[in-house]
């Protein structure tokens, strides 16, 4: 099997006061079905089983998000499309990850109001994203042909946050 | 910039949401039998009050459901 | 000239700074305005119109007068003095009315960011801090906001109840959920309690401004509940001579005493309708400033102020200002007309105070008139969740504003869902109050009665708009030019209302003031730019092949928001040539293409033959799955609205392309008929655009390519038959075969991972396979009349316009746009229709020239390319009954000169379509 290339498998990503990192080829399902007790049903919130991820999208759209090569399409039930490649999934960690995300991104993620396991499909830097939040980490789950763009826009965003005070 | 309540993702950026137009035009349901005048009736012709208007909406940034909402065309102000 | 002691300014703190090439130094805590006062400097700047000499007027982001142009360490126009920070090495010079923009790019970053509250106060003067203070301790999320580099507002400025300031900005930075912002203006009120300001937060570290932080930052702030304490701003009155440096707002003239140690004369007389100039008195005169007398325009004078020891002249007003670059003396008049002239280096006027009503009214709040204020204040009913507390409402006195502010802060708290917690206030004494006068102009000179004192209009200027017939404060606000500055007319916008209400003899209130705006101040378009531009002005999408591209000298094209491979010059060789080439070897050998950014749509459900059938115009639901079919997309009033192709994978999937910049709106344009109109249909739709990888292998040897790295795939003309798709393993990977043709050659487009597309395309790469670009993709498909969505049509051409009417299903009872084709309209013979055309000497025509015949424009060119294959120039065009005029010459416009044009069938190669299957 030949080598496989991410979509920021190219990208350098600077040591910086936010540690940011691709997440490459993990799985993604999107499903999109009638709800049941399965699946998150709450606006901008997800479910963890074992090391799968369940994203609501909409009010019959979800997307399970897993390992690489987790699971197939044939795991879900429902009109389910392997949308592995299309996205790929950006982590984000440091005490002004935050802020970071608030230069670009109008969706309120104060952890009173975005806690861990919320989940919110909204634009950052102009281009469509999913943001999660987990334990110890943002996820931005980006489309692959925004990749770059967003990942330059991050990386010249966080040069913000190198020094603490001003003189 | 407005705040647009999602039924779905609730109050949510004006930005993230493309708008529809006027709400309650429903494509007919046997264009066949309309003639040229009720047909461009319905292709071309819509309200523009001053006031309240029930007017569409889609959440295309978030979850692309599309819904109706009454807006008040002068002050933005928007009502159920 | 400097006090001995006193004011907030860091006296160990030297700073030295150059204005008007003369070196001047301040302390720390200065603004340039102080440090000038400091120095002994009266004139500033001149005026814009009148070339008159103009000194420091206020204190603050007011100020009309004392325009500045800053050279160092980078070139800003047009400041105010009143608010620039002093730092060490500023150099300035005053204006004349207009600044110069910097003639080098400006190095510093600027950029924006959004924050979210549940309080936002405007405003950190004594309202506003008791309201932040309530919000604080309730443990809502608050944001404070303030122009100045402390908090306090006009306590700074008064020097009362420091210590309480000093505790509460302590308190507010202590607390988790509260985010103070300092030198931050909120210029920008918008629906939803969405307000805008504007932070900055290096400009006053001069050359030691760190390069990493941006030097201003835009705010855009979404507020549950706003408390507006954006102040009050004192006024003048139109006097003669009232323009002259030394001529200054008695407000102002106290905080250059009391925050920055500055005694702004020696010698001062005072013009007052209200009893605020009286302290500005006592506290200009304990600091050794002489002060002559207080003129009080009232009759009684003032009660409150009886023990001033400063002699008080009741119902006298000025007459006169003396001195020619600035006040040397002022001459007072009696109730009984009898003259005085005082020798006086300062005149301070207090004509009464307007409420800050800017942002209320840009909230969509009303300012009305209050007789007893002499002012325009906010009329309590804002839509809005806003709260006015303070001197923004029209309360004067320190107790309450105080306690209007922590009011303020306890509806503002509660309506945020929080139970407000009262924080101590200082109890505050007062004074008894004589109500202020509404007194707009005195007798005098109307041409030297300033009355906007940046745009140089006089008493004289209004009256000569009233006297031709202006009765509309908006109107003369046009003809004189009042309050349209820099400034904004923030103090000048209540007197111009007052005097035109005076001319014209009616009632100020009835009057009305003019309309707020955005900005509150002026903002730079750096600011509002931010990081956005360049680069990051709009996202660059890119294919997973692009840093191939880049790196094998592809030029780009911008189609949408992606970038694609125009063309791949190979040394020495132009676009012309680079394009023929890339043409002939997709026509003649093998040639590829990244078609990556087409969209892709996986529709997949029990209807979605039946869903697709209503959406295109021609058959879908009688596709096998294997098979593909090209369709076309019109809206309900039948024009075109995209094309591309439809494989069907199972009785149940389908996969639907779209052209490269209408992927989204088709998307969007499904889920709004599935959801609006057929929500019975049984299909769910989502987006695979980036999913797969595209990759288009054309011309006469692509079988043979396709065969040598698809060992297992059946490549035969009938094994693989013209539009039916294949799963096969191509270079080693999963892919998918679709044999499709946009070039009229045998062609087949590989579709695999977005993750494995580099893989395959330098496999194709390094068989020696050409790749090309989107001009030679234009012109293969130009060739064979093939339409492009957008270039070739625009939202008034119907498939059969473009010779496509063999799409349109005759046997479908209905489908979007299917109507539309019989109304007349859309019947007429004149339709413009796309058709070929040559020009008659091989010129290249121009893409948008119109094509006219006697005199007529009939249309216009759509595509127009040099062709390899014809060996000449061709092109396309919309042309009014353009297929019955095939044969015939119509005229193409070509800078002056019209150029003849022969008309042809749209299709210009191989119009019998026999390379198709190679
Ligand atoms: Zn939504």
């Amino acid at each position: 099997m030949a080598e496989q290339n991410s979509p920021l498998g190219g990208f350098r990503f600077p040591e910086g006061p936010v540690t940011i990192a691709e997440i490459p080829f993990l799985t993604q399902i999107n499903i999109r079905k009638e709800p049941d007790s399965s699946l998150p049903l709450s606006a901008g919130t997800s479910s963890r089983s074992g090391d799968v991820d369940i994203l609501w999208l909409g009010p019959d759209e979800w997307l399970a998000v897993g390992p690489p090569g987790g699971f197939t399409e044939h795991h879900w039930e429902g009109s389910v499309v392997d949308v592995s490649a299309q996205r790929t999934t950006i982590s984000l960690r440091g005490p002004h990850v935050r802020d970071l995300l608030a230069l670009g991104c109008a969706t309120d993620l104060h952890p009173g109001v975005f806690g861990v396991g919320a989940c919110v499909q909204t634009t950052l830097a102009h281009a469509p994203v999913i943001i999660l939040r987990r334990e110890s980490e943002f996820w931005v789950l980006v489309r692959a042909s925004f990749a770059t763009h967003l990942a330059g826009w991050l990386v010249d965003a966080s040069r913000e946050f190198a020094v603490e005070a001003l003189p | 910039m407005m705040l647009i309540p999602c039924p779905w993702c609730g109050r949510r950026d004006e930005s993230e949401f493309h708008y529809g137009g006027q709400a309650g035009v429903a494509y007919p349901s046997d264009p066949s039998t309309l003639s040229d005048e009720q047909w461009a009736k319905y292709l071309f012709f819509r309200d523009n009050p001053k006031g309240a208007f029930r007017e569409r909406w889609c959440h295309t940034a978030g979850c692309r459901r599309w819904f109706n909402l009454v807006r008040d065309t002068v002050t933005n102000e928007i009502h159920a | 000239m400097r006090a001995g002691h006193g004011g907030l300014v860091d006296r160990d703190r030297p700073l030295r700074f150059l204005f008007d090439g003369v070196e001047y130094q301040g302390f720390q805590g200065d603004t340039l305005a102080s440090a000038l006062l400091a120095s002994g400097v009266r004139q500033v700047a001149t005026s814009i119109r009148l070339g008159r000499p103009r000194g420091i007027f206020a204190a603050g982001v007011e100020e009309p007068n004392a325009l500045v142009q800053i050279e160092e360490p980078f070139p800003e126009p047009m400041l105010p003095a009143t608010t620039i920070e002093l730092y060490d090495g500023l150099v300035a010079r005053g204006l004349r009315g207009r600044g110069r923009l910097a003639d080098r790019p400006d190095p510093a970053r600027y950029d924006a960011t959004h924050a979210h509250c549940d309080v936002l106060v405007i405003g950190a003067g004594p309202a506003g801090l008791a309201a932040a203070s309530v919000a604080a301790a309730s443990g809502a999320r608050t944001i404070v906001v303030d122009d100045q580099p402390r908090l306090g507002g006009s306590l700074l400025g008064t020097g009362e109840q420091l210590d309480w300031v000093e505790r509460v900005t302590a308190g507010l930075r202590a607390a988790p959920e509260v985010r103070v912002l300092t030198r931050t203006t909120a210029f920008g009120y918008y629906d939803d309690n969405h307000v805008i300001a504007v932070e900055r937060r290096t400009g006053h570290l001069g050359a030691q401004a760190p390069a990493h932080l941006s030097r201003e930052r835009i705010w855009r702030i979404r507020a549950g509940q706003v408390v507006l304490a954006t102040g009050a701003h004192e006024r003048s009155l139109a006097f003669s001579g009232n323009d002259l440096p030394g001529v200054m707002l008695a407000g102002a003239a106290r905080t250059y005493l009391r925050r920055y140690g500055v005694r702004p004369g020696n010698r001062a007389v005072v013009l007052t309708g209200n009893d605020s100039a009286y302290a500005a008195a006592r506290d200009l005169h304990a600091a050794g400033v002489e002060v002559a007398a207080i003129a009080d325009l009232r009759p009684g004078g003032s009660a409150g102020w009886a023990e001033l020891g400063i002699e008080t002249l009741p119902g006298w007003a000025v007459a006169g200002v003396s001195g020619d670059d600035h006040v040397t003396g002022v001459t007072l008049r009696g109730p009984d007309g009898t003259e005085r002239h005082v020798d006086a280096d300062l005149l301070l006027v207090s004509g009464g105070w307007n409420p800050v009503g800017a942002l209320y009214s840009q909230a969509g709040g009303r300012l009305v008139y209050d007789d007893a204020l002499a002012a325009f204040r906010p009329d309590g009913h804002c839509r809005q969740a806003l709260h006015v507390a303070g001197s923004a409402s029209g309360a004067y006195q320190l107790g309450l504003c105080l306690s209007e502010g922590a009011a303020a802060g306890r509806s503002a708290t509660r309506a945020a869902g929080f139970e407000p917690v009262e924080p101590a206030i200082p109890k505050i004494k007062e004074r008894e109050v004589t109500p202020g006068l509404a007194v707009w102009m005195l007798d005098g000179d109307e041409s030297t009665q300033f009355v906007d004192l940046q745009r140089d209009v006089t008493v004289a200027d209004i009256a000569r708009a009233t006297g031709t017939g202006m009765r509309s404060v908006e109107h003369v606000k046009r003809y004189t030019t009042a309050g349209t500055a820099h400034d904004q007319g923030k103090t000048s916008g209540t007197l111009a209302s007052g005097v035109v209400a005076e001319l014209l003899g009616v009632d100020v209130g009835e009057l009305g003031t003019t309309t707020f705006r955005p900005p509150y101040v002026p903002v730079s378009f750096a600011a509002l730019a931010g990081r956005d531009r360049g680069m990051r002005f709009d996202p660059v999408r890119v294919t997973a092949l692009h840093q191939w591209h880049e790196a094998n000298g592809a030029l780009f094209e911008n189609v949408g928001q992606w970038k694609r491979p125009w063309y791949y010059p190979r040394d020495g060789e132009d676009m012309l040539t680079a394009v023929l080439r890339e043409c002939r070897t997709a026509r003649e050998d093998v040639a590829m293409m990244d078609a990556s950014t087409l969209g892709k749509i996986d529709v997949q459900g029990a209807d979605a033959g039946e869903f697709l059938d209503r959406l295109y115009t021609n058959m879908i639901s009688t596709l096998k799955p294997g098979a593909i079919r090209y369709g076309v997309m019109c809206r309900p009033d039948g024009m075109v609205l995209d094309d591309g192709t439809v494989i069907r994978l199972t009785g149940t999937r389908f996969l639907v392309t779209t052209t490269t910049g209408n992927a989204a709106a088709i998307l969007d344009w499904m889920e709004e008929w599935l959801q609006t109109e057929w929500p019975e249909l049984r299909v769910r739709c989502t987006s695979v655009t980036e999913q797969w990888a595209t990759v288009a292998l054309v011309g006469p040897r692509s079988r043979e390519v396709l065969a040598g790295i698809a060992p297992g795939l059946d490549v035969s003309k009938d094994g693989f038959p013209f539009m039916t798709w294949r799963d096969a393993t191509v270079a080693g990977l999963d892919a998918r075969v679709c044999r499709i043709s946009f070039s009229g050659e045998l062609a087949y487009e590989i579709n695999v991972s977005w993750w494995d597309a580099l893989t395959l395309w330098e496999t194709l790469a390094a068989l020696g396979i050409t790749p090309y670009g989107t001009e030679t993709m234009h012109v293969l498909r130009a060739e064979k009349g093939y339409p492009i969505i957008g270039q070739d049509t625009d939202g008034t051409v119907t498939p059969h316009d473009l010779g496509l009417g063999w799409a349109v299903s005759k046997k479908k009872a209905d489908f979007l746009g299917k109507r539309s084709f019989s109304r007349a309209e859309n019947s007429r013979a004149d339709r413009k229709q796309l058709v070929g055309l040559l020009s008659d000497d091989g010129t290249l025509l121009t893409e948008g020239a119109a094509l006219v015949v006697d005199r007529t424009s009939l249309g216009h060119v759509t595509s127009s390319y040099h062709s390899a294959a014809l060996g000449r120039t061709f092109a396309l065009g919309l042309v009014r009954g353009g297929r019955d005029l095939v044969g015939q010459t119509i005229w193409a416009t070509l800078g002056d000169e019209p150029t003849p044009v022969t008309i042809t069938g749209s299709v210009l190669y191989d119009p019998e379509g026999a390379r198709r299957d190679g």
